[in-house]
């Protein structure tokens, strides 16, 4: 309790901090509005237009249904890997052997492009939620795996015996001398598997489904309706942003105090 | 009688035999010290005193009722701050946590620290003050055995005069028993009733020397003395190869 009231107090200088990057959003419209004066129209709206077609979008019922079954799919794959990574990361953490052999699974499971599993995906599960849940799931849970294996392996020997010199009960030992540290490492990849999340699943949508946003992406492509095509990009930028600086960020800043 | 017994106690790490043979006894209100040159398996007789290695041969026997270990390195959570850092031996001690930070925090005032460094993270706070803080967090349990591990090592001389006199005050007071380990002769001089001289491949008793004099009786003079003697003794020039210099 007490730590959501100091996250909420420090939020305004927080934002207030945030005045450079404004500055620089602002700076990259208007390096997008030279292009458009450049190439014209229909390579690239002017950035006017595009916020006008995406504010006439968030009006438009059909649309936010469409941003709507994006987000379920998003949220599905994210929290399935989010649960599936932190758990078997920590376990495959304790355990030498199994880190050690988890290793080469997860550089396959990076290692291979996003699109092909898409293909399979397609060909196992058909058009619909299940491929693209599937390919976030895929994409983002080795992130969190890493994450979650890394921070249980470089858990700090001195410490612990430092614990045991003090004789700390067993849920001591995992609030004060486990968790901060595991927490340090993993709390980033759930913020990277979130980035993929949201990528992967626009991606997946547009070649495998016939709704969600990357759906309506595809549809803007096939009738070169760039504006809209555009609109869809800053929504999906715009949402990111806002989970990541608004949500996310504040809440590290708070609970990574203690690191230099 | 409260008091550790070490009998004849081996130990190995792999094929490298690490210690021989070591016997000692310290009895409650005393302070034993070990010293040797770096290496010579200081740290490991110390550790498996306190219980922080598994014994292999022979005997460790400690009817201490309560004992606390202050590190060489400062070893604090990085994620707590100063008061936080100190009060985590009273709470696993399942002492209250309102009467554990008070506690902590009349401690850290004896140990030099301010109000204003309480609230601080052990990234804020320099070498010397992280020691009086690990310190603070050993003697805040009020242990009636210390398990020392050189921890004024890296100290100035100031600071560490500062946290010995801490020290000699509880020893006067009979408060505390002191397993110290060293390679300081000085230091081993200043604080101990008894010292014992660990020689190297591996770690064995070679001597033992005997101070009587109050430790709050012994001043600078004493000290020198008693130190410029122990540096004429054969066993110690051969200890440590000072006759290489």
């Amino acid at each position: 309790m007490k730590f959501i009231i100091k996250i909420l107090k420090d939020f305004p200088a927080y934002l207030w901090s945030g005045w450079g990057s404004i500055a620089s959003i602002f700076l990259f419209i208007a390096l997008w509005d030279m292009g458009n004066q450049l190439y014209g129209d229909l390579v690239l709206p002017s950035p006017l237009e595009t916020f006008n077609t995406l504010w006439m979008m968030l009006h438009d019922e059909e649309v936010l249904y469409e941003i709507n079954i994006t987000l379920y799919r998003a949220a599905m794959g994210f929290g399935l890997s989010l649960l599936l990574g932190s758990v078997l990361g920590l376990l495959a953490g304790f355990f030498a052997t199994a880190s050690m052999m988890s290793r080469p699974i997860v550089t396959i499971l990076v290692g291979m492009p996003p699109i092909a599993w898409i293909v399979l995906a397609m060909i196992w599960f058909g058009m619909g939620d299940d491929t693209v849940i599937f390919t976030v799931v895929v994409a983002s849970f080795p992130i969190i795996f890493v994450g979650a294996l890394q921070g249980t392996r470089t858990l700090d020997g001195d410490l612990n015996e430092m614990a045991k010199s003090f004789n700390l009960p067993w849920h001591m030992k995992f609030v004060d001398i486990y968790f901060p540290h595991i927490f340090s490492y993993i709390f980033p990849s759930w913020v990277s598997g979130l980035g993929m999340a949201w990528k992967i699943v626009v991606m997946a949508e547009l070649l495998a489904t016939s709704d969600g946003i990357g759906a309506s992406l595809a549809v803007a492509r096939s009738q070169l309706d760039t504006p809209t095509a555009l609109a869809l990009v800053v929504i999906m930028i715009g949402s990111l942003m806002f989970i990541e600086y608004i949500i996310l960020e504040p809440l590290k800043r708070e609970v990574e105090l203690w690191r230099s | 009688m409260e008091k550790l017994e070490v009998k004849g106690l081996n130990h190995h790490f792999g094929f490298t035999e690490i210690l021989r043979d070591i016997n000692f006894t310290l009895e409650k209100g005393s302070v034993l010290s070990i010293v040797g040159p770096s290496g010579g398996g200081k740290t490991t007789l110390l550790h498996l005193c306190a219980h922080l290695l598994d014994v292999e041969e022979g005997e460790v026997k400690n009817s201490f009722e309560s004992s606390s270990f202050a590190f060489q390195d400062a070893r604090l959570l990085p994620w707590k701050n100063v008061i936080d850092n100190i009060a985590l031996g009273l709470l696993a001690d399942g002492v209250k946590k309102s009467e554990a930070i008070e506690r902590s925090r009349t401690i850290a005032l004896t140990f030099g620290l301010e109000e204003s460094d309480f609230e601080k993270f052990p990234k804020d706070l320099s070498g010397g003050m992280r020691q009086r803080v690990s310190f603070a967090r050993a003697l805040v349990v009020k242990p009636s055995l210390l398990f020392l591990d050189e921890p004024f090592s890296a100290l100035d001389i100031g600071l560490k005069k500062e946290l010995q006199s801490v020290l000699i005050e509880m020893i006067a007071k009979k408060e505390i028993s002191i397993l110290f380990i060293t390679h300081d002769l000085m230091e081993a001089i200043r604080l101990s009733d008894e010292i014992l001289l660990l020689k190297a491949d591996p770690g064995h008793i070679v001597k033992k020397f005997s101070y009587t004099l109050p430790q709050s009786e012994r001043d600078d003079k004493y000290v020198y003395g008693e130190s410029a003697k122990i540096l004429q003794d054969a066993e110690i020039i051969d200890t440590f190869e000072l006759e290489l210099r």
